[in-house]
């Protein structure tokens, strides 16, 4: 019997104008586990991270963490409950410092408008939380470097921190190999490893051996549209799945 | 942003700080009888620097463009000359609080409204709000209409029955109003300073990302409208305190397109920069009002001409100066349009791409 | 309000719309396309309508000073593109906003230079001066028909422009994603010129079709400039079809607020405005 799912979605649908870009799709993320959604582009996968981190409203359907409605809620709260996400695109901010990325990632749920104006920029409890991301990820030594002096590697991998930072249960990963070095890819591929050992991971990946090393539970979508789910070794197997999407 | 500047930025303002704190000293000798004139034009630019410092907390800390700035600094005006009675002088004590409580509450509304949209949708709205106060008391026979209304007495300063301060005066006023500019400077940069200054500055870089963190960007964005809006109501009541009326002009676009081009002029984002610009534009244009009637030809050039080429302002200037050498270097690479390489706001370019 | 004074304002208010549409078309095809954001706009408006004063007074017929005066204001909207925003297209609103300001300070001291502060007006041109009988005792003038008849035939003629050329589904294009309109490889450069000189060509011409039925004033630009801006966020933002059914409400709106709630005409159009930011924050149509 399976556990109750971490998050799920129930036939989940996206279109914008007549485009159905992510359509009636449900899906179970177990908790604990690492799942990563496949497909070719233009699939809907970004659309489907982009509905379950809040960012888009979905036109129909439910998601549901920890058996709560989600669905419609701001992105900000979704962030708040403890789905944290990074972005296909790096999304760090270029004139601050690692810790002060990180700085600024672990407060964003530590008191709200009136509590920031209050508080000076630097505080123990936030630092201590932020050294601790920038440990996890390996940017220990980099503490102080310049975010857009990084490496676009490093800063795939401090986007990672940042999202640790915030201290979620669940992240959704929007591509983190994307456009980065085979070495670093490696890199990045072993940090999310040691991550799956504390943290439900969501993955959009299209790097197939990261995918394969890394997930216990694949979802391919084509068009929109669940075309088959199931564990790693299964999808592997899959005939139907080889033909549409690991043929090409 | 750059929270530490070079030291010939302080020094410079410093230097502005000197000059203007030592005016009598000064101006008897150099001016003559022109002392007193000169004395109100500075006021005013006091003032102006203080309506451009509060624009910038919007355009050049969180990247939010408003022309519709006037709506405040007019509101300011106006909130004076409708509370203050016919035949005696109303207290500052009660004034003040009044004047930013309207604001507040104007600027809550507005920002609602308008902070649900962004980029030209953002700019549009708060031009249309702004014009909304202008051809209400424009047309309105409450406020005077398009003559606007009177100011007979200034706000006093009293504490029990002593006037601490007769800012019927115009040295104690111009003080009054430097005081209030320094007091409102060091407030902001306390501010932008804060972590709340950094939560604006990464709004600026990248709100999506900000909002994928977990900050309800709406509030932070809403807040800096409102402290903004009631900055600008103080600078809008200091200028009808001045010029003893309040006028449909203190609310029109045309002076949020002003105190705009200030900001801009003087290097956004830096809060100083909004200081300076203030000072340049004014003396520019008192220059140009000299020159020739058509003073509005030269000030329209003026501000094209500083758009192409000083995107980034005097502070610009002062902080990274034009060196001759990377100046050669880049005429003699291979030519690019030069504003590619301005740096674009983060979130724009993120937009677009 | 009996019917015929009714009908009348309907009508007034109708025709207002349309000539407000044809100055928030170019307004919209200006940003959507290029991504600019063109203050000068309604200063155009203005020199349009100045144009068609002045060269009515030089030629001595209204028909021959339109004739020469479109010309002039397209190339007036090509020479603007080429000098000045060329530099701006990549940069932030902000300095397209600083930059349009400029100008309208450098127009409106050209207009006070050339013509001065006075008020004009223009005589309502042959065969248009008649008035055609509505009821025994209400009469509609032609002019104001024409004005109408001509604006309809220009929004047609812009939906036949953006449903059935090429030009059009650039214009589609642009609207939805601007760098799309980039990556199909057309010269974005010769288009752009087009789109503003055309934006400028409709506005001005707006402004010389109400020369005759308004006062040719200075700052006439500024006042129809922050309207149509209010039928842009209403219609919705890049939408040529909002930017009419906008222009028509607004329209209809201004001619009808004053005589109906007096009180509040003034800012009716603005909580207009407010209420679809509160329902619908992209515009109506978008």
């Amino acid at each position: 019997m399976t556990p109750t799912p971490l998050l799920s979605t129930h036939g989940l649908t996206r279109s914008f104008g007549g485009l159905v870009a992510v359509n009636n799709v449900s899906i179970d993320f177990q908790p604990g586990q690492v799942h990563a959604i496949l497909g070719p582009n233009g699939a809907g996968k970004s659309t489907l991270i982009n509905l379950l981190s809040g960012e888009l409203p979905p036109s129909s359907g439910q998601i549901e963490f920890r058996s709560q409605g989600i669905h419609g809620q701001a992105a900000h709260r979704i962030a708040r409950l403890g789905i944290g996400r990074s972005h296909q695109k790096t999304s760090i901010f270029p004139r601050l410092n690692c810790l002060h990325n990180c700085e600024l990632a672990a407060r964003a749920n530590m008191g709200g408008v009136w509590g920031s104006m209050r508080s000076r920029a630097t505080a123990r409890e936030v630092t201590d939380r932020a050294r601790e991301a920038l440990d996890e990820c390996g940017l220990a030594d980099q503490v102080h470097t310049l975010a857009s002096a990084m490496s676009y590697g490093e800063q795939r991998q401090l986007q990672i921190a940042m999202v640790l930072a915030t201290r979620p249960s669940l992240m959704l990963l929007d591509e983190p190999m994307a456009g980065i070095g085979r070495e670093e890819s490696q890199q990045v591929t072993a940090l999310l490893k040691r991550l799956s050992d504390q943290y439900t991971l969501v993955l959009i990946e299209h790097d197939m051996d990261s995918v394969f090393a890394l997930a216990e539970h694949i979802t391919v979508m084509v068009e929109g549209s669940v075309l088959e789910s199931g564990p790693t070794a299964a999808i592997r197997a899959s005939e139907q799945v080889r033909d549409v999407y690991l043929g090409r | 942003m750059l929270h530490t500047y070079p030291t010939r930025v302080w020094i410079l303002l410093a230097t502005l700080l000197l000059v203007l704190l030592t005016y009598p000293l000064w101006s008897p000798t150099l001016l003559g009888n022109q002392s007193d004139f000169f004395i109100e034009k500075l006021t005013l630019i006091l003032i102006m620097a203080l309506f451009a410092v509060s624009l910038d907390l919007l355009v050049g800390v969180v990247g939010l463009t408003s022309l519709g700035h006037a709506l405040f600094f007019g509101l300011g005006a106006y909130t004076l000359a409708l509370a203050s009675p016919d035949f005696s002088a109303p207290s500052l004590w009660w004034m003040l609080p009044l004047v930013m409580g309207v604001s507040a509450l104007a600027a809550l509304l507005v920002g609602i409204l308008v902070l649900r949209t962004s980029g030209i949708f953002f700019i549009m709205t708060t031009l249309a709000f702004g014009q909304m106060l202008y051809f209400f008391v424009s047309l309105s026979s409450a406020t005077g209409g398009s003559d606007g209304m009177f100011i007979m007495f200034r706000p006093s300063v009293t504490l029990g029955e002593t006037v601490l301060l007769d800012l019927g005066n115009p040295m104690t006023f111009f003080y009054f109003c430097l005081v209030l500019l320094l007091a409102s400077y060091g407030f902001l940069r306390w501010l932008t300073r804060s972590h709340y200054g950094q939560v604006l500055d990464g709004i600026h870089d990248n709100e999506d990302r900000m909002r994928a963190l977990g900050y309800a960007t709406f509030h932070y964005k809403l807040t800096a409208f409102v402290i903004s809006g009631v900055l600008a109501s103080v600078a809008g009541m200091l200028a009808a305190m001045q010029y003893g009326f309040a006028n449909p002009a203190q609310a029109e676009w045309h002076l949020s397109g002003v105190v705009l081009m200030m900001v801009i002029l003087g290097g956004m984002g830096t809060l100083f920069g909004a200081v300076l610009g203030a000072f340049t534009y004014e003396l520019l244009q008192f220059l140009f009002e000299h020159l020739t009637q058509h003073w509005q030809l030269l000030m329209g050039l003026t501000i094209i001409g500083a758009v192409l080429v000083l995107p980034k302002g005097i502070a610009g200037l002062l902080i990274n100066p034009p060196s001759l050498t990377a100046w050669r270097r880049q005429r003699s690479r291979p030519r690019v349009s030069p504003a590619l390489e301005v740096k674009v706001p983060a979130a724009t370019t993120q937009k677009e791409t | 309000m009996d019917l015929a004074f009714f009908f009348i304002q309907m009508l007034n208010g109708i025709q207002y719309g349309l000539l407000l549409f044809l100055i928030a078309s170019g307004l919209t095809l200006v940003f959507s396309i290029m991504g600019i954001i063109n203050l000068a706009h309604g200063a155009m408006y203005m020199i349009g309508a100045y144009l068609a004063f002045d060269l009515t007074q030089r030629l001595g017929n209204f028909w021959l000073a339109l004739a020469a005066a479109i010309p002039i204001s397209i190339v007036l909207g090509l020479v603007i593109e080429r000098l000045f925003l060329d530099t701006l297209y990549r940069r932030d609103h902000l300095y397209q906003v600083l930059l349009t300001f400029g100008l309208i300070l450098v127009f409106n001291e050209i207009q006070r230079i050339l013509w001065g502060g006075d008020v004009h007006s223009v005589a309502i041109p042959e065969p248009f001066t008649g008035s055609i009988q509505l009821t025994d005792n209400l009469q509609y003038p032609v002019y104001r028909l024409f004005v109408g008849a001509v604006c309809l035939a220009l929004a047609g003629a812009i939906y036949w422009v953006i449903r059935h050329t090429r030009l059009g589904i650039y214009i589609r294009a642009g609207a939805v994603n601007r760098d799309m309109v980039e990556g199909v490889g057309i010269n974005v450069r010769t288009l752009f010129t087009v789109i503003f000189s055309v934006g400028v060509g409709l506005t001005a011409f707006a402004g010389m079709l109400a020369a005759p039925i308004t006062s040719v004033a200075p700052g006439m630009g500024d006042s129809i400039l922050i309207t149509c801006f209010v039928v842009v966020v209403v219609g919705g933002i890049g939408s040529i079809k909002g930017a009419f059914w906008g222009a028509l409400l607004i329209g209809i709106t201004q001619t009808f607020g004053p005589v109906l709630i007096p009180s509040l005409a003034s800012v009716l159009m603005y909580l207009i405005m407010a209420a679809v930011l509160l329902v619908r924050p992209r515009g109506l149509f978008a």
